[in-house]
């Protein structure tokens, strides 16, 4: 073979042999090296990647769990409880696993919240934001099955009340139920398949993690602003300036998880999980994850079931038309001053939304829950496409330069004013 | 602003809690296994695993616990072989195939004092005994509430309504429990000394039943505390060469 064909990019022969044949090495240098970061990025822009970590985190340690897991009622409590105590660093992988899953909540949302308050959803973005809702629905989908696992009280009740919410749909709802339990009630063969399911879910989710990355590398990042990049005056390379700002962002949030997972584990966990699961006891209060409380509370807001299932889905769902639901042009709420307000509104209601939904759905709370849903709903129906329309956004910079010379300028002013 | 929440949820892991225990709030007891470098007391440990055999055993089972689990709380191997010993299990088949009985050995779970769930109800007036191998996470408040059950048998008020084999005590749920008060001062007599009054029985039997719901307590914290050590200092180095890179940008 003639090698002088191969046309030479780099020093490194081993490199170039790679790269002849799969461009992968310039790939990586266009996308993580040389990818333009608009430099008015804050830290809320680390939470992407902070997101990516702790799915890997998530998956690697999930992988060592199983290797210890025995998916089956009689013993999957005690198989959990051997990791804990049998296992080198078994206590560890578990709590890693759990915690994780709930800080990888936290963090996702921080990145929604992010999308939502920058217009991160809006053109030529709108199919990353897609991507990312389905991400989400399938992070629900697979925390639930792994809370069935450990086979405690809230895993088995957990499950039994999840999956009674589809005997709602009209019709084929009971059928439905029997085939996603592969029983009448929820036993053995749920606990198989939620374990099946829950392993292969979590790579489901790395693909289309995958795609969502891709997406936001073709028409580049949003920023602050939430302007277009003009030029290349206006971005820093993603190496090394956002890496370095993303490393700094993992050491935090690292201090904060390692703080919970060695001195709190159980803090975030339902105490009536150390009780084996027993279908006779039924504990005195269901609740939801934390995470999910607050489609939990929009679920028993509603009187009638099917319109708290549908209501419920219908709160996730509705993310997906977003991009289309906001008139607005302005992507973000820096500029938009009426429509700011409403949407931390929207934040908070969401946090109020999750504390009473994990308190009993009765008296005062059940009123918060349905205010909270109307307001909800309200927002993201009416006052989005509305306010849209109305408002009159404030002076957009032209460009991203022009804001760091206008905080450059103020900053001076300040110096002067000091001196 | 959640971040600002978790932290404070953190800091005052007891608020959401308080919240919701509508009565009177539950004491907290100072615990040596209590704070970031908390460690078990490995005497009261052993004097709380005593409590366990002479006293809790009689109904309550712990079978996530092997007997060689011992050795970790200071027993020697010949101390808990000898501590095996005096339980009997049953094994088998042999090559006759008979199941027989033996001496439990130190690889050998606790042994259970009902050998099923309906031995065990119908010995104690139809009510279940619980394992206690995790009770302590198992229950909110946790070590604390273990303690204060113990100590909370009380006569009951006078409008208050007792069912029948039922007990009355200050911090179960209901205030009705179907376990009579099992500890009081003198029911065990502790071989080191110690006095056996009842506040002691309760502080010991739950430093070993915190320790058997949790034996890797110890390692977690000191490992805990090398973690976050690794990312402040790693962070720190971060964060001079993230100012230096950026200085020119702005």
């Amino acid at each position: 073979m003639d090698k002088s064909s191969e046309p030479r990019k780099y020093k490194n022969s081993f490199l170039n042999w790679i790269e002849f044949r799969l461009p992968i090495i310039s790939y990586i240098e266009k996308e993580y090296r040389d990818y333009p970061m608009p430099k008015n990025c804050n830290y809320f822009w680390s939470f992407g990647a902070l997101a990516t970590i702790l799915l890997v985190v998530l998956i690697v340690s999930g992988v060592f769990l199983a290797m210890h897991y025995t998916p089956h009622t009689e013993m999957a409590f005690d198989s959990v409880e051997r990791i804990m105590r049998d296992v080198n660093y078994g206590w560890l992988l578990r709590y890693m696993h759990s915690n994780g899953a709930a800080f990888f909540f936290i963090v996702v949302y921080i990145h929604m919240i992010r999308g939502m308050y920058y217009g991160s959803y809006k053109y030529p973005r709108e199919l990353n934001w897609i991507l990312g809702v389905f991400i989400f629905l399938l992070m629900m989908a697979t925390s639930f099955l792994g809370y069935t696992l450990p086979w405690g009280q809230m895993s088995y009740w957990g499950a039994t009340v999840i999956t009674n919410l589809f005997s709602a749909i009209p019709v084929i709802g009971d059928g439905l139920k029997t085939w996603l339990l592969g029983d009448y009630t929820v036993g053995n063969a749920t606990l198989n398949r939620f374990y099946a399911l829950h392993y292969v879910l979590p790579f489901v989710i790395l693909g289309v993690v995958g795609l969502h990355v891709v997406a936001v590398h073709v028409h580049g990042s949003n920023n602050p602003a939430g302007i277009d990049i003009k030029s290349k005056v206006g971005t820093v390379n993603f190496f090394p300036y956002m890496i370095i700002k993303d490393t700094l962002a993992v050491c935090v949030f690292g201090v904060i998880i390692s703080a919970v997972i060695f001195f709190g584990p159980n803090l975030m966990a339902e105490v009536d999980n150390y009780i084996p699961a027993d279908p006779l006891v039924t504990p005195s209060h269901i609740v939801a994850n934390w995470y999910l409380a607050p489609f939990y509370a929009i679920l028993r807001a509603i009187p009638d079931k099917l319109g708290g299932v549908v209501l419920m889905f219908g709160a996730i769902l509705i993310l997906f038309v977003l991009p289309w639901l906001d008139t607005a042009k302005t992507r973000s709420c820096n500029f938009r001053p009426i429509y700011k307000w409403f949407m931390m509104l929207f934040f908070v209601n969401f946090f109020i939304l999750g504390y009473v939904g994990m308190k009993p759905a009765e008296g005062t709370y059940l009123l918060i829950a349905r205010i909270g849903l109307v307001y909800y709903f309200g927002f993201l129906l009416v006052l989005t496409p509305f306010i849209g329309k109305i408002e009159k956004p404030s002076p957009i910079p032209a460009s991203i330069s022009d804001i760091f010379d206008d905080t450059n300028l103020s900053k001076q002013a300040n110096q002067e004013e000091v001196d | 602003m959640r971040f600002v929440l978790l932290i404070f949820f953190f800091l005052f892991p007891n608020f959401n809690l308080l919240a919701e225990s509508s009565s009177n709030e539950m004491p907290k007891h100072q615990w040596s296994f209590d704070g970031f470098t908390g460690t078990f007391d490995r005497a009261s440990i052993q004097r709380g695993y005593k409590v366990y055999r002479e006293v809790c055993s009689g109904c309550h089972s712990m079978k996530l616990l092997y007997y060689r689990d011992l050795i970790d709380i200071g027993f020697s191997k010949e101390e808990v072989k000898a501590i095996a010993g005096e339980y009997t299990v049953i094994d088998g088949p042999n090559d006759e195939g008979e199941m027989f009985e033996r001496p439990a050995r130190p690889s050998d779970r606790f042994v259970s004092p009902f050998t099923n769930v309906q031995e065990a109800r119908i010995s104690n007036n139809g009510s279940y005994p619980p394992d206690l191998s995790v009770i302590t996470k198992a229950k909110k408040h946790g070590a604390d509430y273990i303690y204060n059950l113990l100590l909370g048998y009380k006569d009951p008020p006078e409008d208050f309504e007792i069912g029948e084999g039922m007990y009355y005590n200050e911090w179960k749920e209901g205030h009705q429990i179907s376990m009579a008060q099992p500890l009081d001062e003198g029911y065990v007599d502790y071989d080191d000394g110690t006095d056996n009054t009842l506040p002691q029985l309760a502080e010991d039997v739950t430093t070993f039943l915190t320790w058997s719901a949790e034996p890797e307590l110890e390692v977690r914290k000191n490992l805990g505390i090398k973690v976050i050590l690794f990312f402040v200092i790693f962070g720190i180095f971060i964060y001079i060469a993230k100012q230096r890179l950026w200085r020119d940008i702005d």
